[in-house]
């Protein structure tokens, strides 16, 4: 099976997600590590997840246009 | 001997102007910033154009207020947020009731039985995805739980500054989070089977 079925981790997701997101205590990070490194599952779960928030990071950025920068500027208190 | 009244005043005012001048330079270096987080937490560019220039005139203006030391960005996004509440631009839906018992790895099935190689990796698989599916799908996210996912994603706050931004304890914005992401990727699975696995 290459996909995900049932979850057989389901609890891991609770450390999982605050891996992701890089707010863990050291002492979490390292359980998160340490379970990673034997849990082929997780491990996959973990890229797979990764993977999908660079992806909708990348795809959801969108630049500011230099007008708005040009407004925001003119927004300063005048200097008198 | 010792400055005039007039002086110290004058002083006072030249030191304070100082302080204001560095505090806008600094608010508006971070704009970009700022703007990639508003841009998703609002559905059009215009929208977000207006709630930019809000949030900078009224923290241009209560400037005194900012404690210096602190985030700026977490502060200009408090604002920003306030703002965003505030003028009821928000079309306030139903919470999301949707069951979401498909699981966690629906998406992740969904888009490798459209790829073509068996056992593709998890970059292959994503690929399946195009940018127009990222971003309708975020924007199909309830409003309280897309704000979380724009503040930790895109917007790379800790739990904490997004609980402060949006006014929430931390234990919410995870579980914010934990469904906001879930329903993320039941919409992205969504489009990816009307793409009908064609995406680009």
């Amino acid at each position: 099976m290459s996909g995900f079925a049932i979850d057989p981790c389901e609890q891991c997701e609770e450390l999982l997600q605050p891996f992701l997101d890089r707010d863990l205590s050291d002492e979490e990070r390292a359980l998160a590590e340490k379970h990673l490194d034997g849990c082929a599952y997780c491990r996959k779960r973990y890229r797979f997840e990764a993977q999908l928030r660079r992806f909708v990071r990348q795809a959801a950025t969108e630049p500011m246009s230099p007008e708005l920068k040009t407004k925001l500027a003119e927004l300063r208190t005048p200097l008198i | 001997m010792g400055e005039t009244a007039p002086e110290t005043e004058a002083r006072r005012l030249a030191e304070d102007a100082r302080d204001r001048v560095r505090f806008e330079e600094e608010a508006l270096e971070l704009a970009d910033q700022v703007y990639r987080v508003a841009r998703r937490m609002v559905s059009s560019r215009e929208e977000a154009e207006d709630l930019m220039q809000e949030t900078y005139a009224r923290a241009f203006r209560s400037w005194r207020s900012f404690q210096p030391g602190t985030n700026l960005r977490a502060w200009l996004l408090r604002i920003l947020t306030n703002l965003n509440i505030d003028r009821g631009r928000r079309v306030q839906r139903a919470p999301d009731t949707q069951p979401l018992e498909e699981g966690d790895y629906f998406l992740y099935n969904k888009l490798e039985e459209s790829t073509q190689a068996p056992n593709p990796d998890e970059e292959r698989v994503i690929e399946r995805l195009s940018q127009d599916d990222a971003v309708s799908a975020l924007s199909a996210v309830p409003h309280d739980f897309r704000d979380a996912i724009v503040l930790v994603d895109i917007g790379d706050f800790s739990y904490n500054d997004a609980a402060q931004i949006l006014d929430i304890p931390v234990g919410t914005v995870m579980s914010r989070l934990h469904r906001g992401r879930r329903i993320l990727k039941r919409e992205l699975a969504e489009r990816a089977i009307v793409d009908g696995g064609d995406a680009t």
